[in-house]
């Protein structure tokens, strides 16, 4: 078997940790990245795709009326505007012309919120690809509008009932899928996590975020912001924005993971506050486990963000210290998405309000002037419902 | 790991093949289990393939999956496990025992740590279910350290390049494929050609076994006629545990005759 392209692991994180069988079709993936990344038809038709479909770049927006604190301008990067409603689109596109490239028909995917399952039904009906997409029953409760969304688009979506019968579920349940069709099926993965060379593919159709958005404060403010703020699940839309930024040392790079309850609770998402280390989907990085290494289900509000790992470079960017990784709870999270749709007109996604909440954090305490820039990496039509009815249980409502 | 090749030689002078079955650790609870092993060795077992549960066993079909989940719901850990490993042990002296599991679980505790007490627990060999050969430098050093064969899978992709480093650092056995896909008797074994099998042992490996998906007494024939030294079977007997679990005599003696009946295709 020829050797790998690309390196595999981030400092000592990441890896490829799937079975034999999963070897040749990862190794063949790696192969269709690094010459595409090299082809400047591939490069052009993606840039085209992302131009005139997909609707970049996406604009860079000061807030009016957001920031808490005359000294701190809120800037925010709007992946909501994205065609499909978050930042996934970006990198489907790239994985689905790989997949044409590769000679595949056939895609498989999973999905949490349902924003990566949306997005791989529409490259997949864009570039004539079928799909099956794996949900978890639970995540297909409460994300009927999504679900709805890729049938339109044609796709089949799977219910997983197995474990938790969220996101961690789905993948597992996509993995199984992927080792008995590799030779047919391309397996999309949604986020900067699993294994090589996925986290570097991800992250390499993502970084188009931070690329335009450092051009668009350097042409707004003259200068670099003082913190790029982004929240993180798995961590695409984080490492996306990032990785323009991580070679400039005067810029604070922060990460959100979702609280949930409380990190001294178990009912949180924040894998990388937990400071636990292990395999999950393939790769080597921050889990959430028992002292037996069990793996625990996570919980957060945001159905994108509830998942018990992260992807391997953010562990590494935690451990380097290059980025710092903060959590924010349920509660601050839903204040965060109710104040900016207030304050700007503009409605998150739950996902987002994390970095949002953050943002304001950080505002409230300056004590001089400061520039941030937040990821709204998603728009919260598809958390209205779940938002309505979580406002209506508590005293007072909207 | 000298269990295995003294099982090897013994199957050699007797001109058959090895049957292996595979179970998880304590499904559908540690007392059952362990009489489920018991019954495993009676029926006549060359060797014993057991897992250890895990929250997420990615290679396997939903047979095995349920295995794990009845067996964690029974609050069975890796502790408890090697409990049973050592009554096993204590039960069935010269029966070589493997483990098959997932990385999580061997670097919970550490790496070097796993692979002290699942030697002193009795254990002949670990094969790493979502460990690939390009991984798999550290868990092999720490098995041959403690005397552990470590085993490797060779599936139906392979290429030579793998085969040889395979042959090369594989003891024990090795863990032939029959298929692509995750374990389970819904999908049949797609019986290897006797000339892939040439090919393999061309790299003079240990002795092949072939799973996934070998479910009947016919299968077991085939794969030693096909030149494989023995055939392992999990899925149909955890879906015996599975459906006979709350009559556990009834389960016993099915076992003892799956085993037995298997162990005569040999």
């Amino acid at each position: 078997m020829s050797e790998l392209k690309l390196n595999p692991y981030f400092g000592e994180y990441g890896g490829m940790f799937v079975p034999q069988l999963l070897v040749p079709a990862l190794k063949q993936l790696e192969a269709a990245f690094v010459e595409a990344q090299q082809d400047p038809a591939f490069l052009a038709e993606f840039q085209q795709l992302l131009t005139e479909y997909a609707g970049r770049p996406t604009p860079l927006t000061l807030t009016r009326n957001l920031s808490p604190n005359p000294l701190v301008k809120i800037y925010l990067k709007r992946e909501d505007l994205l065609h499909g409603g978050a930042h996934k689109t970006n990198q489907v596109l790239g994985q689905a012309l790989l997949t044409k490239r590769m000679g595949k028909k056939e895609v498989i995917a999973e999905t949490g919120a349902g924003q990566h399952g949306v997005a791989t039904a529409l490259a997949c009906a864009l570039l004539g690809l079928k799909c099956r997409i794996y949900m978890g029953a639970k995540d297909i409760e409460r994300q009927q509008p999504n679900v709805f969304r890729m049938k339109l688009m044609g796709a089949t979506v799977i219910p997983v009932t197995a474990g938790s019968g969220t996101l961690k579920d789905a993948v597992n349940e996509a993995m199984r899928d992927w080792s008995a069709t590799y030779e047919t099926t391309h397996y999309m993965l949604g986020t900067a996590a699993g294994p090589h060379p996925f986290p570097t593919i991800v992250r390499d159709f993502q970084r188009m975020i931070g690329e335009e958005a450092k051009q668009q404060i350097l042409k707004a403010e003259g200068k670099l912001p003082d913190a790029v703020i982004a929240c993180v699940g798995g961590g695409s839309n984080a490492i996306g924005i990032f990785a323009d930024f991580i070679a400039e040392a005067g810029v604070k790079l922060i990460g959100v993971e979702p609280g949930g309850l409380g990190i001294n609770t178990h009912q949180h998402g924040a894998a990388l506050s937990t400071g636990s280390y292990g395999i999950l989907h393939g790769a080597y990085t921050a889990i959430m486990q028992t002292s037996d290494g069990q793996i625990e289900e996570s919980y957060s509000i945001s159905a994108g963000l509830d998942y018990p790992a992260v992807g391997p470079q953010h562990t590494y960017l935690q451990q380097s210290g290059r980025a710092q990784y903060v959590a924010i709870n349920d509660d601050e999270a839903l204040a965060a998405f109710q104040h900016l749709a207030k304050a700007e007109g503009i409605i998150p996604a739950l996902e987002s309000s994390h970095a949002v909440a953050q943002a304001l954090k950080i505002a409230a305490e300056a004590t001089e002037p400061m520039v941030l820039l937040v990821n709204l990496s998603g728009r919260g039509d598809k958390d209205l419902a779940h938002v309505h009815s979580v406002l209506a249980a508590q005293q007072g409502g909207v | 790991m000298q269990r295995y090749q003294q099982m090897f030689q013994r199957l050699n002078n007797e001109g058959r093949g090895a049957f292996v079955p595979f179970v998880t650790l304590g499904d559908p609870n540690p007392e059952l289990s362990f009489e489920i092993l018991k019954a495993l060795v009676d029926g006549g077992a060359d060797a014993l393939e057991l897992g250890i549960p895990f929250s997420d066993p990615i290679a396997d079909g939903p047979t095995i999956q349920n295995a794990n989940i009845r067996a964690l719901a029974a609050g069975v850990t890796p502790a408890v496990s090697f409990e049973l490993i050592e009554k096993i042990r204590a039960y069935a002296p010269a029966v070589p025992i493997g483990l098959l599991l997932y990385s999580n679980l061997v670097m919970a505790k550490g790496i070097t740590k796993f692979y002290e007490q699942a030697a002193a627990a009795g254990v002949d060999s670990v094969l790493i279910a979502d460990v690939p050969l390009h991984e798999s430098k550290l868990f092999r050093q720490a098995a041959m350290a403690q005397n552990i064969a470590p085993i490797y899978i060779v599936p139906p992709n392979v290429d030579d390049d793998d085969l040889r480093a395979i042959a090369s650092y594989g003891r024990g056995y090795t863990y032939l494929l029959s298929r692509a896909g995750v374990t389970g008797a819904e999908t049949k074994a797609a019986m290897p050609t006797s000339e892939l099998i040439a090919r393999i042992r061309a790299y003079n490996p240990a002795p092949p076994l072939l799973g996934f998906g070998i479910s009947a007494p016919e299968q077991v024939k085939d794969a030693i006629k096909n030149g494989a030294a023995g055939a392992i079977s999990g899925s149909a007997i955890v879906k015996l545990i599975e459906q006979h679990q709350h009559e556990p005599e009834l389960l016993l003696t099915k076992l003892r005759n799956f085993v037995s009946t298997m162990k005569a295709a040999t």
